[in-house]
């Protein structure tokens, strides 16, 4: 199926919001555009606001200051339930009196709408979900996988405007919320409608989402696409909670406007892109590399950027090896991450070892 | 399970098949409730016994004839007086478990859903009543709806009426009125619990879904709620409909209930099978009308979807 085209309206305009409970702030000064039509992420640690900020839009909760807009209508005093949003919750909620069909009507029952149209937009949401003929199913009787479906139908019936799913994929296994994200993401394009997900798994947030709001501590730290996110987080907090990064100290020969010049012990000079949020603390800079964009040189092979060093842990993951290499003039030892398909599993612990990179991968970040 | 049902050898049974007994689900839950099953045994169904077994027996002066007879049953659904004085003890203890939870619910909604942090003080402080007697506070009604009583002077000092009321006490809306303040309590506290079972993100839910607070309420909280009302209702309804105290203190001639009517024949009338005749066919009319009220709000919990 070919990419929804991005519209480049606003659905959601999120001005300066905090909320403070006493002397604790549990979002800080946070601004936020969503797009229409976009499947935004709100990524961070339990803690970080990102379902404040969700349970904020949905109106279960108000800002404490700044304002909160959906569709260019201003959201101040317009309770939940006026509200074009509806929310997928993370223990689902699935009304226990109601079977599925009942469930799903739930929200239409309001609308008056005629017995035929009613049933019609209820077998359509089911089938959205693929729960055909599951309308009759008890809420108790149900898998955690179809519960989950059923709370997205639920809230799909309904054609809002912006759909708030509240870590829907947590309580589920592996292998269905692998399963899961994939359909999320196909249903997000089949109809249109602005997602915004919580999640605190990075995985499912780089794979699902057009763009990711990452936060910390109440402040939304940076808001990119998700390969931006990865490739090059703003500050090392960003880069930690994306996966893994070997981070190397580095001196500032050069800067100017959009890029910079350091001086490493282990890379050597290195010119790379100056990111927007970056401080130099006095001549110091800190660089990153993500441990898959190091690749272990064979033999005699040679490469135009590699460095030397020696092998002091090796761990398998099966498809994957990961390798501690230990570098002459670097503080801390390097990660690695080799793929299998040609020994690195059989890497002694110990053996030097080199390794290429491209200086392209290797990006300034805050601190 | 299987164990304690496929024959056993008789007589010898070997070590593994005593220790799979005993460790078995029902024998060990049988062995767990025993002494109170033995204090019940003895207690509550021998007494029924004896009383199920004078009602087909005849009385005659000081001597009981104990030949098989349904004469006290037709006298005891027959006779006027009784037929009367139990539709009169029905409507008086349904009307009471219908007030008892209509006004229960409120309390006991806002205790759940608004109590915060002080939600064991306010239960603490509904328990209050009940440090001074059951007869204490019947009589601290009889003060309140009295002639000369709380009411009375409080409605004349007010001016609404000229001269003491007669109708507020000694007559069936005085039990009525007692009753329901005496049982309140019990009625609270099932409800309470039912309410503190609802997943409070199911009516956030049907608020995301556009309900507003009265529409969730309907359709989620109360349906939710159904069988906490439903055993309010029930511990309320099956103690008061054989309520003795209250309408003989309260209750006046008008207030007269079906258990003062069994008291009598067990007492001055001293005619037993005749009183426990009418206390078989009281049990039977509750159990029945105990089955039919659970019957009615299961089937209003499904109207409301």
């Amino acid at each position: 199926m070919p990419e929804r085209p991005q519209s480049d309206r606003t659905m959601i305009e999120i001005n300066g919001v905090t909320r403070s409970y006493g002397a604790i702030k549990a979002l800080d000064d946070a601004s936020l555009s969503i797009r229409e039509g976009e499947f935004f992420s709100l990524l961070g640690p339990s803690g970080c606001g990102k379902t404040t900020l969700l349970r904020m839009i949905a109106g279960f909760d108000n800002p404490t200051s700044g304002s909160i807009s959906v569709g260019g209508q201003p959201m101040e005093g317009i309770a939940p339930n006026r509200r074009p949003t509806n929310m997928v919750f993370q223990s689902y909620a699935i009304f226990p009196h109601l079977n599925v069909e009942q469930n799903v009507a739930y929200g239409l029952k309001r609308l008056k709408l005629q017995g035929a149209e009613e049933k019609r937009r209820v077998e359509e949401a089911l089938a959205q979900v693929s729960l055909t003929g599951l309308g009759k199913r008890g809420a108790t009787e149900l898998s955690g996988g179809q519960r989950q479906r059923v709370a997205l139908a639920r809230a799909l019936v309904m054609r809002p405007k912006v759909l708030l799913l509240d870590e829907p994929l947590s309580a589920l296994d592996k292998k269905l919320r692998e399963q899961m994200q994939v359909e999320l993401r196909r249903l997000q394009q089949a109809v249109g409608i602005t997602f915004v997900l919580v999640t605190h798994d990075q995985y499912e947030a780089l794979a699902m989402s057009d763009r990711i709001a990452v936060m910390f501590g109440g402040k939304i730290a940076q808001v990119a696409s998700p390969k931006e996110i990865y490739q090059r987080p703003v500050n090392r907090q960003v880069a930690d909670f994306l996966g893994g990064m070997n981070f190397v100290k580095a001196e500032v020969v050069e800067e100017n406007a959009a890029s910079l010049v350091v001086d490493t012990l282990g890379f050597g000079r290195i010119k790379t892109d100056k990111p927007k949020a970056f401080a130099r603390n006095g001549g110091g800079a800190t660089l990153g590399i993500r441990p898959e964009r190091l690749r272990v040189l064979w033999d005699n092979a040679t490469a135009k950027f590699e460095v030397a060093g020696k092998v002091v842990e090796r761990h398998y993951f099966g498809e994957i090896t990961h390798l501690i290499v230990e570098i002459p003039g670097l503080e801390k030892p390097l990660s690695v991450t080799e793929t299998n398909d040609f020994g690195a599993d059989d890497i002694p612990v110990g053996a030097p070892i080199r390794l290429a990179y491209d200086p392209e991968a290797l990006v300034a970040m805050a601190d | 399970m299987s164990v304690t049902a496929e024959g056993l050898p008789p007589l010898r049974m070997t070590r593994a098949r005593r220790n799979a007994l005993l460790q078995s689900e029902p024998v060990q839950g049988f062995a767990l409730i025993s002494p109170t099953f033995l204090y019940a045994l003895i207690l509550l169904v021998l007494p029924i016994l004896v009383v199920i077994a004078h009602s087909f027996w005849t009385q005659h002066y000081l001597t009981i004839d104990r030949t098989f007879t349904l004469e006290n049953y037709r006298v005891a659904l027959t006779e006027p007086i009784y037929r009367d004085l139990l539709w009169r003890s029905l409507y008086i203890s349904l009307t009471v478990s219908f007030f008892t939870v209509v006004l229960a619910y409120p309390i006991a909604y806002f205790i759940s859903f608004h109590g915060g942090r002080h939600k064991s003080l306010w239960l603490f402080l509904i328990t209050i009543p009940f440090w001074t007697s059951y007869l204490l506070r019947v009589m601290s009604w009889k003060v309140i709806l009295g002639y000369n009583g709380v009411l009375n002077s409080g409605l004349m000092g007010l001016g609404i009426i000229d001269e003491p009321s007669t109708a507020l006490l000694y007559n069936s809306s005085a039990v009525i009125i007692t009753l329901t303040h005496a049982w309140a309590a019990f009625a609270i506290l099932p409800i309470f619990v039912s309410l503190e079972k609802v997943d409070r993100t199911l009516v956030e839910a049907a608020t995301d879904l556009g309900d507003g607070p009265l529409g969730s309420f309907l359709r989620v909280t109360l349906p939710l709620s159904a069988p906490g009302v439903i055993s309010a209702a029930l511990i309320v309804m099956i103690p008061t409909v054989g309520d003795y105290v209250t309408p003989k203190l309260v209750g006046g001639k008008d207030g007269v209930m079906i258990a003062n009517a069994i008291q009598a024949q067990f007492g001055k009338a001293s005619n037993w099978p005749l009183g426990a005749a009418l206390s078989v066919t009281t049990m039977l009319i509750v159990s029945l009308m105990a089955g039919a009220t659970v019957l009615i709000i299961r089937a209003l919990q499904r109207l409301a979807r």
